[in-house]
């Protein structure tokens, strides 16, 4: 038992919490300003599938993350202009743009690489393993202070929780939203980049397998606080890096392996009892998930 | 220094402002008044940029200025403190007032220098508050202070203030007057939205009259009496209280011992016999919403203790559903959120609370004949318009839908009614009518526990009225004998 | 009014997906060419589209009853799992019991697999308000996890390579409609399901507005508050909407496994729970509505496959892009509303 907890563990921590930090702090953007973000999975995907495929373009993973950047922005001004000009129920469109990444990067992995779904293996040379880490544990210092001591933040945590007196104080609550959404899709498209060139070396088909929503229950967990969402994804990080150091070394009575099913299943039950209890005791942002609507 | 001209303004099918034009002089509090729905709130709306006028002109200081966002107004000394306060309660005073005016750069935000500026402020016009404080644990007198700070820090030279004593006491209005005659003093012009006549008589210098979207009068305030202002407002001779024979009272229908709701009422105790109206007057907040809900059984049972009978049988334990059977019924105080299904018809509305039994339904199904039938009679004697019962609720105006609501819980011919802020949003003929039906019912022998923000409203019509304060029962006091004055004292906790 | 906006939202859909068909460098009318008419030849076509529409009316139908009490079910996927895997197994573990028996048993173990299924997240919303969103979708991972495990370690027939349990008792076979139509093919899998689905439409439709049952679940959805102002239990709505909502989810077991493949097959659904998102949204919650939106997708499901194998670049993700087009386009119905009434009101001598 004790082998288990090696510096290994930790590591193994770090970087599978990455991803989830990164999404979890985009998705804060998108939520203080009150914009519900169901489709940190489906910008997460996009994130991954572009930086996949332009690294293997141009053989410079740089250009790969900061296409993906791009291309996360892109798919959350979708649901920034779905949500905030015609007012849409956020969830919905979450969900069709999550339902919309199942098929598109398959759609266009055909297209160019003749392939089902994944892009072309990358040579190690062509990854960046090391950079998405620092930037995602640099980023939440940096949220912090972009949210609690800068004008900006002041405005974004206004119009999350009382988008009418921000409005009546001058703001553009609009404009703060669209730019809360647009965070995130960069942000979340970042995660993704670093699956597909950090931790892997190609996009398959629907490889965040979650973790956008897991990153959401972190966020909600955190209670929308920059540094207890770190703890949050942090937790879920440990958790999937010790079952994964349990399979094949933990054994059950009998001696056999643990199936790997439940080995699987352990991140998403977790999930579910983080929410059950600890969402009843958090305070989302007041207006989160309410259209602004003013007469004019 | 302000001047409207010729504002119209329509909102969908509705006239709100029709070719309005008011004048208000520099340097002093000129009062706006109309009733609910006269176009008032809409006309300074205007002013402050927040709605634009469909044609018409505004004129700061003699000049013609486009005012298309809040943002200009401002920028013109205009501040505005609206009737629900635009506050984030989960950010300081401080950030709520530099809110959109924040000192510092972009990329920082410099609190200390307006927290300086701040208790300048507070110190020049009176206005004790302090600014490290979270506005969620402010009272309310102290948040409506937060809004005039916030449009004192931007320069404001025109202050308008939408109701400003809607949620105050008695006293606390004196001491908001005393800080308006300060601004005044100090320079700043004040234009106040009301329909409290006799606040307008006591610091107003002049006055304009509004009624359905139209300016009817312009007076100065020591030219007009009270009389003279609310036949102007409501264009005939008004009744300001409410006929009725005395009450003929039995035995205790409803009987509250300690009732005691966590955090919001400690240790109630009262009794409402059947064929009277007991009053509750107070100090919106001060636990009248959660009494009410507490005896409907709308809140959690584990915050609430005490013993509720009805008709000498316990209820405390009993759902909500329950306690309707036992011959409770309730108008809420927000028909929007707790009264109606606003997508739905007149008809799926008038059966809500006695959908699920005989002979509304017909085994597991609902009798259409049954429902049509009951919503045609509803909508036949309290007179709810437009009379179709297929109309989504959302589609009345808030007068009908109020008559939806109360034709709909008399039908149940309770022997115990809750009403809580009757009429409310609700035009003058409505009101009469309500009155009238509430009276009618108590008549009847019901038992009426009658909950306003409105003191004339109740002291007109309860036959006994209880004051309540922070969660307790202040006083009771015989409506006939007692004077205004009087139950805003007990409003505040005196005696 | 209400009625135009779904059209016009598959309309749009279309045109958007010809754009991304062009973008990749092919025909765009070709390929909705061989889409739709693949799909509506007769038997092949027609029996096939009826047969994919089957799964797609039960998750449309379950979709449809949970957001009319305000809840979204994007569990659908993970219920008609469990639900199929149950059939499966009374199915094989009953295999003597008598076909008037075991055939009512097994659709009673669908339903109520995926009645429980649905119940879960209900219950963990009404007790601790915790979203239903997130928790179906992790109940859908758990899910696959779980019969996945089952399957391959319990009720796998020895030495098959497949991923599949063993077969059901022949006892528990429903008819296909080959088989009960002459001339009509028995090699086409439409089943006695389809019926089902259709009788599910009525009895849902009845359900919901002619029962008191539907007019609770229908105040909940609309205003809790008020729901509960009129003594409605909002917290039993909550579960019970989302046990009435998985149990027509699971219903999609008795089409695949009963009627299909006589047995549980791993991985068989073909997004059919996410497509219910899009089938209910288009059929603007209503059983007819759903009967309708679920052809339309059938269709393209249908005719992705040959869109796929004929044309040079298209696969049959497309049909994924057009699905969130549809769902993005009809709840951003305010995209369309003001030009559509300007262009009703404008008068046509100016």
């Amino acid at each position: 038992m004790a082998d288990l907890f090696t510096v290994s563990l930790i590591w193994s921590t770090i970087r599978l919490s990455t991803p989830l930090i990164l999404a979890a702090l985009g998705g804060l953007f998108s939520e203080r300003s009150g914009v519900i973000n169901i489709a940190l999975e489906g910008m997460m995907l996009a994130g991954a599938f572009t930086a996949a495929a332009m690294t293997y373009a141009t053989g410079n993973p740089w250009v790969g993350l900061l296409t993906a950047i791009g291309a996360g922005a892109g798919v959350a001004a979708i649901h920034a202009v779905a949500c905030i000009r015609y007012r849409a129920d956020q969830v919905v469109v979450g969900t069709a743009i999550n339902i919309l990444m199942i098929g598109l990067p398959g759609f266009l992995s055909g297209a160019f690489f003749l392939s089902s779904g994944s892009t072309p293996q990358l040579p190690i040379e062509q990854l960046i393993p090391l950079a998405p880490i620092v930037m995602a544990f640099a980023f939440v210092p940096l949220t912090w202070y972009a949210l609690y001591r800068t004008p900006f933040g002041l405005r974004l945590r206004a119009v999350g929780d009382n988008p009418e007196a921000a409005d009546a104080a001058g703001i553009d609550v609009a404009k703060i939203r669209y730019t809360g959404v647009l965070l995130s899709g960069a942000l979340a498209a970042m995660g993704g980049a670093y699956l597909s060139t950090g931790q892997s070396s190609l996009f398959t088909r629907n490889m965040t397998s979650g973790r956008g929503f897991i990153a959401l229950a972190a966020l909600i967990f955190g209670k929308w606080k920059p540094t207890q969402t770190l703890l949050a994804c942090l937790f879920f990080g440990f958790t999937e890096a010790l079952t994964i150091q349990m399979q094949g070394v933990v054994k059950l009575p009998s001696g056999e392996d643990i199936p790997v099913q439940f080995i699987q299943m352990v991140p998403y039950v977790l999930t579910i009892i983080v929410l059950a209890g600890f969402i009843g005791h958090s305070r989302a942002p007041a207006a989160l998930g309410v259209p602004y609507a003013k007469e004019r | 220094m302000l001047q409207l001209r010729n504002i119209t303004k329509r909102f969908g099918g509705v006239l709100a402002n029709d070719q309005i034009a008011i004048t208000v002089e520099p340097g002093t509090i000129h009062a706006i008044v109309g009733e609910n729905g006269a176009g008032k709130s809409t006309a300074m709306r205007i002013a402050y940029g927040f709605y634009t006028a469909d044609s018409g002109e505004i004129l700061i200081d003699g000049h013609i200025r486009r005012i298309q966002r809040p943002h200009d107004a401002i920028a013109l000394g205009i501040g505005m403190v609206h009737q629900h306060f635009m506050l984030v309660d989960t950010m300081t005073v401080a950030e709520n007032i530099i809110l959109g005016a924040e000192t510092g750069t972009p990329a920082s935000l410099d609190l200390d220098e307006a927290t300086a500026r701040i208790r300048k402020l507070t110190d020049d016009f009176n206005l004790a508050v302090d600014p490290r404080a979270l506005v969620e644990d402010l009272s309310v007198g102290q948040q409506q202070r937060v809004e005039l700070l916030k449009a004192l820090y931007r320069d404001a030279r025109l202050l308008i203030l939408d109701e400003p004593t809607a949620v105050l006491t008695p006293q606390e209005v004196e001491e908001f007057f005393a800080i308006l005659r300060g601004m005044r003093q100090q320079g700043k012009t004040i234009v106040i939205i009301t329909h409290k006549l006799a606040e307008v008589l006591a610091v107003s210098d002049a006055v304009t009259v509004m009624r359905d979207g139209r300016v009817v009068g312009r007076v100065k305030t020591k030219d007009t009496t009270a009389a003279e202002l609310a036949r102007l407002m409501v264009g005939r001779e008004v009744l300001l209280r409410v006929e009725k024979t005395p009450a003929k009272p039995g035995a205790a229908t409803l009987s509250v011992r300690n009732l005691t709701v966590t955090p919001a009422i400690a240790d109630l105790s009262f009794d409402v016999r059947a064929g009277e109206i007991v009053g509750v007057a107070g100090v919106e907040g001060n636990g009248q919403r959660e009494l009410i809900e507490a005896i409907a059984g709308l809140i959690d049972p584990a915050q609430v203790s005490g013993d509720i009978s009805l008709d000498g049988a316990p209820i405390a334990g009993l759902s909500a559903r329950d306690r309707r059977e036992r011959g409770m019924a309730h108008i809420p105080e927000d028909r929007h959120r707790r009264g109606l299904l606003l997508e739905f018809g007149l008809d799926e509305n008038a059966i809500l609370g006695v959908h699920y039994r005989p002979p509304v339904t017909y085994g597991v199904f609902v009798n259409d004949r049954e429902v049509q039938r009951r919503t045609a009679g509803i909508i036949q004697r309290f007179d709810v318009r437009p009379p179709n019962p297929a109309l989504p609720a959302r589609a009345l105006s808030g007068g009908n839908q109020q008559k939806l609501i109360i034709g709909r819980e008399f039908e149940l011919r309770p022997r115990l009614l809750l009403v809580a802020q009757p009429t409310r949003g609700v035009d003058i003929g409505a009101i009469e009518f309500i009155h009238r039906k509430l009276v009618e019912l108590r008549d009847a022998g019901c038992a009426v526990l009658l909950v306003s923000a409105e003191l004339e409203e109740v002291m007109s019509l309860a036959d006994r009225l209880l004051v309540i304060h922070k969660g307790r029962i202040a006083g009771e006091v015989d409506p006939q004998m007692a004077s205004a004055a009087e139950v805003g004292m007990l409003m505040t906790g005196g005696h | 009014m209400n009625l135009l906006f779904p059209v016009i939202a598959v309309a749009a859909a279309f045109l958007v997906g010809s754009v991304f068909v062009l973008l990749i460098g092919d025909n765009p009318i070709e390929t909705y060419w061989l889409l739709i008419g693949s799909a509506l030849w007769w038997p092949d076509g027609i029996g096939y589209t009826l047969f994919l529409a089957t799964p797609l009316i039960f998750t449309g139908l379950a979709v449809a009853v949970a957001f009319r009490a305000g809840l979204l079910n994007i569990g659908a996927e993970g219920q008609l799992y469990v639900a199929a895997f149950a059939t499966a197994w009374v199915g094989i573990v009953l295999a003597n019991v008598p076909a008037t028996v075991l055939v009512p048993l097994c659709f009673a173990a669908a339903i109520a697999a995926g009645a429980t299924w649905g119940a879960i997240p209900g219950l963990l919303k009404a007790r601790f308000g915790s979203h239903e969103v997130i928790n179906t979708i992790m109940m859908n991972f758990i899910a696959v996890a779980l019969v996945s495990y089952f399957t391959q370690y319990h009720y796998r027939t020895p030495g098959d390579p497949i991923l599949q349990s063993a077969p059901i008792s022949a006892n528990a076979y429903i008819p296909r409609v080959g088989e009960l139509i002459p001339g009509f093919p028995e090699r086409i899998p439409l089943n006695l399901a389809f019926i089902l689905a259709l009788v599910a439409c009525v009895l849902v439709y009845v359900l919901l507005w002619k029962t008191k049952w539907g007019y609770e679940l229908r105040a909940t959805g609309s205003n809790p508050s008020a729901a509960e102002y009129g003594g409605i239990s909002v917290r039993r709505q909550i579960v019970l909407a989302m046990a009435i909502s998985g149990g027509l989810a699971g219903m999609v077991g008795i089409n695949e496994v009963l009627g299909y493949r006589h047995r549980y097959y791993d991985g068989f659904s073909d997004n059919y729970g996410f497509t219910g998102i899009a089938v209910a949204l288009l059929g603007r919650n209503h059983p007819v509505g759903v009967i309708l939106a679920a052809l339309l997708f059938a269709i393209l499901t249908r005719g992705g496959i040959p869109v796929d194998a004929f044309t040079q670049n298209v696969t049959k993700d497309i049909v994924q892009i057009l699905q969130a087009t549809i769902i993005l386009f009809v709840a951003a119905e305010a995209l369309f509303r003001k030009p559509f009434q300007r262009w009703l009101t404008s008068s046509p001598s100016r």
